[in-house]
């Protein structure tokens, strides 16, 4: 009999441990009827925990029976963090989500549906919200996300550069050709300046192919139209700067070094890169301003957002609500994100975005929105991180000379089709 | 009959046992026995498992990438185990002269065992810079020109060999200078009576009777580097062009990327059936070269 009491422990000891495990959930209602919300976020990185901490302050002080109580991750361990949080039943009551992954989040069912608490929210207008950004957030036509900030990639140009060589700064009007024709004059091998840059890389591709009319895939994605004579003149153009033209430095030119470095040491005329670059190029030793992207047969921009999504299990939906609406269109978030310089908060008031463009540099702040005119949403597939390494891999194989553009277009309309099939 | 006595003693060994079988339990047991049934499913993370049966298994077969990791595997084992072992073999026979400085040495090699992966690959990251690091700056002392290293995919991996060769070669010679110390001097002395050269007793005394201690480190070595990651991970991330995927890090990818748990779990299952193929016959080889003579 004494065997079975020594199983008889362990077994107790066992449960013990596996209780406490689970442990409970420490968000939810006090005696008081505070609610306590949990709060998981990315984008606040090192140097913005102080203003979410700020924003959150303003929304306690609006809103006395709610306390938000956040923890932070960097971009690279986030999901793996949530994922897990969620799968163990832990999900914190609001997340961050950046659109490529809220696709396959709200594919997945793992969001909350807004709409209803929206429509009873009276202090809550859609409208105050730039709306192509505020749709980003929608799957299957509900709004599961609210658009918290979004950024994009504009055209930076080193203004002395431009009047050294005597080239006229680009305009909206630009094409490829131009930008071409201006970078052959502005490159400068003896002083190590090159004329332009954008890498060879997945995002830059579905951008750059959609300024020549291409696409990855068709609009429901049920489709692969990678493989299109658009797109392999497209990948021919991004490696001619490099290979025929010689306009731009070759991975093995740079070695190593970041092309934001070499802008802010004015060894790149005409970079593309994005708006949260304006803090990094502040106090260069040049001027500098940005243009729309010259494109060939169209103009495009890329577009990032990050939003707020609920659990679809939280137990304070209402509370949860209030917090995501808060971040998403509040003034007080809104002025906060301004003034430090983080990311664009996606709010259509005037007053605030006049705020904003009137700042500089650059001056040309106007562009910023103008290119929202013309925004690519990435292709998202719900085997996202699948497609872009495998992308990755094909345009790898480009840049070593190991394959054409047209065999790499091949290659990868072949995986894709597999991919978008599975 | 051992009575109530010996229960009492199991009862007590048992107590001081349980806090650490709990540990394995929890952090090792349990989640080994889990990944196996997870091989078995296909689960996100997000919903509940689905249970597929074999399904992942059959897709390992067809899957061209988890043959071209394994390939990719299999040429850094083959590149890095004979180089790490004459490597710290030679260093090891020097440390065990009696020189001065002998302890400074030994402990300079051991340095890079004890050092973080993370920073040994990152400092590595930039000695293979191809314009600026110092790997290609010494090889210009004698004209030559070196190879783009990370960023070719015929040279990626040889530079991380190196740096792996690097890292470990510490470790293998101090567990070859232990070997070499329990070799007894008398067998030498009687070669050198016998006038053997040092050649030949290199090859007929340290060779043979160093054979239990290499065939301890070739076990752990293999183990260890068909587990390769933290260094593929940092310098190159698999890159160039596919060319130093390696098994783990395709585990993680499909775990940690692609959030397929099921189809991580059972290339982890299979990479672990490798790895204990692999043992079982290094262990069956044993007998026809290692000597247990003393």
């Amino acid at each position: 009999m004494k065997k079975s009491g020594i199983w008889a422990f362990i077994f107790v000891l066992l449960i013990g441990i596996i209780a406490g495990c689970s442990s409970e959930q420490s968000t939810g209602t006090s005696k008081d009827g505070t609610v306590t919300l949990k709060y998981f976020a990315f984008s606040p990185g090192e140097d913005h925990e102080d203003e979410l901490k700020a924003m959150i302050a303003a929304f306690e002080k609006k809103n006395p029976k709610i306390k938000v109580d956040y923890e932070l991750a960097s971009f690279d361990d986030y999901f793996t963090k949530l994922q897990t949080q969620i799968a163990g039943n832990n999900a914190p009551d609001v997340f961050e989500l950046n659109y490529e992954n809220f696709v396959s989040y709200a594919s997945k069912g793992a969001l909350l549906e807004l709409d209803p608490l929206i429509e009873k929210d009276t202090n809550f207008n859609p409208d105050s919200i730039n709306k192509k950004a505020y749709e980003a957030f929608q799957y299957d036509g509900k709004q599961y996300g609210m658009v918290e900030s979004f950024s994009n990639v504009v055209l930076f140009y080193n203004k002395d550069l431009f009047d050294k060589a005597g080239v006229e700064y680009p305009n909206d009007s630009w094409t490829w050709k131009e930008e071409l024709a201006a970078a052959e004059k502005l490159t400068d091998k003896k002083n190590g300046v090159w004329g332009t840059y954008s890498p060879v890389q997945f995002w830059e591709f579905y951008k750059t192919i959609a300024q020549n009319g291409g696409s990855i895939l068709n609009e429901d994605k049920t489709e692969v139209t990678v493989n299109s004579p658009e797109n392999v003149e497209t990948l021919t153009w991004m490696m001619d700067k490099m290979n025929k033209y010689h306009v731009t430095p070759t991975e093995k030119e740079m070695s190593g070094q970041a092309n934001e470095d070499l802008f802010k040491a004015g060894k790149i005329a005409m970079l593309r890169t994005g708006i949260w670059m304006f803090d990094g190029f502040k106090d260069v030793p040049f001027k500098w301003d940005i243009a729309l992207e010259p494109g060939n047969t169209q103009k495009a921009h890329h577009f990032f957002a990050n939003g707020l999504a609920v659990s679809k299990k939280t137990k304070n939906a209402e509370a949860a609500w209030k917090w995501a609406q808060f971040m998403s269109s509040s003034e007080e978030a809104a002025k906060i994100r301004i003034d430090s310089a983080w990311e664009l908060p996606a709010v259509s008031n005037d007053a605030l975005v006049k705020g904003y463009l009137e700042k500089s540099p650059p001056e040309s702040r106007d562009v910023v929105f103008k290119a929202l005119d013309t925004l690519v949403v990435p292709p998202v597939i719900e085997e996202w991180s699948k497609m872009t390494d495998m992308f990755g891999k094909e345009l790898d194989k480009v840049k070593l000379g190991q394959a054409t553009p047209e065999e790499a277009l091949k290659n990868v309309e072949k995986e894709l089709n597999t991919l978008i099939k599975k | 009959m051992v009575g109530d006595k010996g229960w009492k003693k199991w009862l007590v060994i048992s107590f001081f046992l349980l806090p650490n079988f709990i540990g394995f339990l929890v952090f090792i047991g349990i989640p080994i026995l889990t990944s196996l049934g997870l091989s078995f499913t296909k689960w996100d993370l997000l919903s509940t498992p689905e249970f597929i049966g074999f399904d992942n298994y059959k897709g390992i077969i067809e899957d061209t990438e988890f043959w071209s990791a394994l390939k990719n595997t299999l040429l850094f084992i083959i590149a890095y185990l004979p180089t790490v072992l004459i490597i710290a073999l030679g260093i090891a026979m020097l440390l065990n002269k009696n020189m001065k400085g002998r302890a400074f040495f030994r402990a300079a090699y051991f340095i890079p065992v004890v050092s973080s992966w993370v920073a040994v690959s990152l400092i590595w990251k930039w000695l293979f810079n191809p314009t600026y690091g110092l790997v290609n700056y010494f090889l210009s002392w004698f004209g030559f020109v070196g190879p783009d290293w990370l960023q070719d995919p015929q040279w990626a991996m040889i530079a991380i060999v190196l740096t792996s060769v690097w890292k470990d070669t510490g470790f293998v010679m101090v567990l070859f200078l232990a070997g070499l110390q329990n070799i007894s001097e008398t067998y030498y002395e009687a070669a050198e009576i016998d006038g053997a050269s040092p050649i030949k007793k290199f090859l007929h005394i340290t060779i043979p009777l160093l054979t239990p201690t290499t065939f301890f480190i070739l076990i752990i070595s293999l183990i260890n580097s068909f587990q390769v990651f933290d260094q593929v991970m940092i310098m190159t991330e698999g890159g160039p062009a596919g060319s130093t995927t390696v098994l783990v890090q395709k585990i993680y990818n499909h775990a940690f990327r692609y959030f397929e748990m099921g189809y991580a779990s059972a290339v982890s299952w299979v990479l672990f059936l490798i790895i204990f193929i692999v043992t079982l016959i290094q262990n069956r080889l044993q007998k026809r070269w290692v000597d247990y003579e003393q």
